[in-house]
């Protein structure tokens, strides 16, 4: 079978796959389009001509996948008018490939690491690099304008020379991403002249001691998103606050902790047209000495009239939460997930968020506290419930009973992350019922292997209900005591699911085969510690050119088993990862696999074996 | 007491030596806190807990680097298990069942975030394998505002040296940062140190008792350091004769 190298490019997160068709065929329109296009053949021309000016247009990937398999010359042009380029798996594709195709990119989507990364299970150093892209299309994309990075290797060097390879570059945005300290930051901020957009999520800095923030260029700045929240070292506040004050575009400013209440109030008084703000320690530093100067905070964020999005608190004194009120009513995004507070001081704040859509928040809030969300926040389309604590046997502030609250009061909800304790099948069913439109469902029942508490039986019927009824269902994490009849169910109604993962569950080699055999549109497997073997991956293998990747670390899996499978499927690279100290035996302690175009990788540290 | 003679060296079952770690810095904590006391037969005894205590420490967090142990008998059969080792909250409760790597799947970013809150505000004993910050406030004599500094991204005494040295950098520190803290061990060194240098780091440790840095070795020091203060030489000079004594009584 021929490989479409658009699918492997192009995939696409949260819209259904394109048509799985390989070949490419020509349409009735073939005739007039020739290999060659020479200058003599007029209609050709003109019709190429005509198509390039269409495709501009067209953006979405999965359209753009399609329109490349209508015939050689519609894929030419739309490799010439594709300016965005997403790349799902950086080792998919190899970077002179991608721009060697798509020839006038401006903007570049790039994602590394399996998410099991985020959880300590791959040991560091072991890829996912920028440096290789960063080379690669220096010279063929010289407009490049915007790099969009998740779970990738970035050093100081790559930002020195991403600032310097492209004039005109404008955004950069670094999710889960490591490598690369306050000099880089500081090489890339002095040299990038037109930068919009510098935001830094989730991803660890390294503390190299420069004062990037001071390395700003004098005079007007394009500025208009600029996101540290993640930067655990202080910053040059007064360098700050000069940026803020010749940064009239700046809309979006999420701070880190090092920036106290006080100098919060200074920044939000110089840019009330913010709309995002990450309002860092929202605490006052000691001052030695000094007397505490009682600010209106109130005020300050009530001249801010366009403000949708807060976030930060990262050391909340419940006292000042009052300052916000005056813009609860127009939010619709609100991240709490930092600041421990409880019920009764969440209320006064979440019963003025009508307008509410995305809400992040910790477990010390309690069901109760949710119960006050479901309340008001009858628009909410996200939730994100952390736990304080995460660990196993103890007590549980939220349950069963918030999660009730939530289905029954939230009911266009699309998307919930749920830490807890303890869950029943009950509740689970009732949000299935309840909240039809949900898209990602991820439950996270804390103890490994735990019962619904009121019956004593597995989850399984929660899940099955949530694939069962929820008809738009993407993604999936389950978690609790879970035999292989979840997986059944998963695998005969989760037709649309993209993304699953599986931790502590299942009782033999059917739970898999189920999930492979029936989940036609499965992108993304990750399992871990679950009793998963060699005969069960084998039922897979004929989906596994689909999927984008397949993680599966703490199971039963051979070596001879997965030998197998990368003898059998080519085009698959085999990674088995053990951990530094083991020796190799039998049994794989990691398996990570997935399709590419290009073969086992260069790069790869010790402890990885490409078989 | 005897738990921490019975203490082994490396090797063997760490799932014990964990607990034992707990229990020998319990052990000196209760030492500590006798009034009057401190003194000389704590430190001795500390003194030979620290030596084991750093071995297991080190490879301790070796081994949760590479989140497996090696030790543990390999389990030829189906599912390993990849445990850290027990550490409760509380050392008096017993120790939790084993914490899985990875598990629950909350992003280290975030559940080092957490930590940091908790530590900064309060006293807290979740020392989670070392992995959570140790954030203690710092003052400078002089200086308009506190810090804060996270003890566990400085390996050794030297980089907070010069942690702090950036972190005051606009307020002259002195000879801080480039004299090396050890010197402090050195008596003489040490009275030439406070009389000539403006500026010089002290700490409160866990019985609010303040002492100059570089007292103790660094993991210890991370574990009893509640807060920082800068101080002038002319007023730490009180502090040294108490430091000495109990550098003399270890050496």
């Amino acid at each position: 079978m021929r490989r479409n190298g658009a699918e492997d490019m192009s995939e696409d997160d949260e819209r259904q796959q394109s048509p799985r068709s390989d070949l490419e065929f020509t349409s009735n329109k073939a005739r007039y389009c020739k290999a060659t296009g020479s200058a003599s053949d007029h209609p050709d021309q003109v019709l190429e001509n005509v198509l390039e000016n269409v495709l501009h247009f067209l953006t979405s990937r999965r359209d753009r996948n399609s329109v490349s398999l209508v015939c050689k010359s519609w894929y030419r042009v739309e490799a010439l008018t594709r300016s965005e380029l997403f790349i799902g798996n950086c080792y998919a594709v190899s970077p002179g490939r991608a721009t060697a195709r798509f020839t006038r990119v401006r903007a570049l989507h790039l994602k590394g690491k399996p998410r099991f990364a985020d959880f300590n299970l791959m040991p560091p150093d072991w890829g996912a690099h920028f440096n290789p892209w960063l080379l690669a299309m220096a010279k063929p994309y010289p407009w490049l304008e915007k790099v969009y990075l998740k779970r990738m290797s970035v050093t100081n060097d790559d930002l020195a020379t991403l600032a310097e390879s492209f004039s005109g570059f404008k955004e950069l945005v670094l999710v889960c991403c490591d490598g690369f300290g306050t000099n880089g930051l500081a090489s890339f901020v002095s040299k990038c002249r037109q930068l919009r957009v510098l935001d830094l999520i989730e991803s660890e800095v390294i503390h190299d001691g420069t004062d990037w923030i001071s390395c700003f260029p004098q005079g007007e700045s394009h500025l208009e998103s600029l996101i540290f929240d993640c930067v655990e070292w202080p910053i040059n506040f007064e360098a700050l606050e000069r940026l803020v004050a010749r940064s009239p575009l700046l809309k979006k400013l999420r701070l880190n902790r090092y920036v106290s209440i006080g100098q919060l109030y200074r920044l939000m008084i110089q840019a009330p047209q913010l709309t995002h703000l990450g309002t860092g320690l929202f605490s006052p530093l000691e001052i030695a000495g000094q007397g505490d100067q009682e600010l209106d905070y109130g005020t300050a964020f009530a001249a801010c009239r366009s403000l949708v999005c807060l976030s930060g608190f990262r050391e909340i004194i419940p006292d000042y939460l009052p300052a916000i009120y005056p813009v609860c009513a127009n939010l619709t995004s609100l991240n709490f997930s930092y600041a421990n507070i409880n019920a009764e001081q969440l209320k006064p704040i979440i019963s003025k968020c009508h307008k509410l859509r995305v809400f992040w928040v910790l477990d010390s809030i309690c069901d109760e506290g949710l119960q006050a969300v479901a309340a008001t926040c009858k628009e909410l389309r996200e939730l994100r419930v952390f736990p304080i604590n995460a660990q196993e046997d103890i007590d549980s502030p939220v349950s069963e009973v918030g999660l009730q609250a939530i289905s029954e009061g939230c009911q266009k909800l699309q998307s919930i992350l749920y830490f807890c304790q303890r869950m029943t099948n009950e509740a689970v069913i009732a949000m299935s019922k309840n909240c039809p439109d949900l898209v990602v469902f991820r439950l996270c029942i804390m103890g490994r292997h735990k019962p619904d508490p009121v019956t004593g039986e597995p989850m399984d019927d929660g899940f099955g209900a949530i694939v069962m009824n929820c008809k738009k269902l993407t993604r999936l994490a389950v978690s609790g005591l879970l035999t292989d009849k979840a997986f059944e169910y998963i695998g005969k109604y989760g037709k649309l699911v993209r993304t699953l993962s599986v931790a502590f569950a299942g009782d033999s080699d059917m739970g898999l085969k189920y999930v492979l055999e029936g989940c036609s549109q499965l992108q993304k497997l990750e399992i871990r510690d679950s009793p998963f073997g060699d005969a069960a991956l084998r039922s897979g293998l004929h989906h596994c050119y689909y999927m984008r990747f397949l993680w599966m670390s703490s199971c039963r899996l051979t070596r001879q088993g997965c030998q197998e499978i990368a003898h059998a499927m080519p085009r698959l690279v085999v990674e088995v990862i053990r951990s530094a100290d083991m020796e190799m035996d039998d049994f794989v302690e990691t398996l990570y696999m997935y399709r590419s175009l290009e073969g086992p990788r260069i790069d790869a540290p010790k402890y990885v074996t490409i078989l | 007491m005897e738990v921490g003679l019975k203490m082994g060296k490396g090797g063997g079952d760490h799932v014990c030596g964990c607990e034992k770690v707990k229990m020998g810095f319990e052990e000196t904590e209760l030492r500590l806190g006798l009034p009057g006391g401190g003194g000389g037969e704590g430190e001795a005894i500390r003194k030979r807990f620290f030596s084991e205590t750093v071995d297991l420490k080190l490879n301790l967090s070796s081994k949760e680097s590479s989140g497996i142990n090696p030790n543990e008998e390999k389990v030829k059969g189906l599912r390993q298990e990849k445990s850290l080792l027990p550490c409760a909250n509380d050392p008096a409760k017993p120790p939790a069942k084993a914490q899985v790597v990875g598990w629950p799947p909350v992003r280290s970013f975030r559940k080092n975030m957490l930590a940091t809150q908790k530590s900064g505000s309060e006293e807290s004993t979740e020392k989670a394998s070392g992995n959570s910050a140790a954030l203690v406030k710092v003052s400078m004599d002089g200086a308009p505002y506190l810090r804060k500094v996270d003890l566990r991204m400085c390996n050794s005494y030297q980089e907070l040296s010069d942690a702090l040295a950036k972190m005051f950098s606009s307020f002259t520190i002195g000879n801080c940062g480039s004299q090396g803290m050890r010197d402090f061990m050195n008596e003489s060194k040490l009275m030439d140190l406070l009389n000539g240098s403006d500026y010089v780091p002290t700490y409160e440790d866990r019985d609010g008792d303040w002492m100059l840095v570089g007292d103790v070795p660094w993991e210890m020091f991370v574990e009893s350091c509640k807060r920082l203060r800068i101080m002038k030489g002319t007023e730490a000079i009180g502090l040294a004769p108490r430091a000495m004594e109990k550098c003399k009584n270890r050496s």
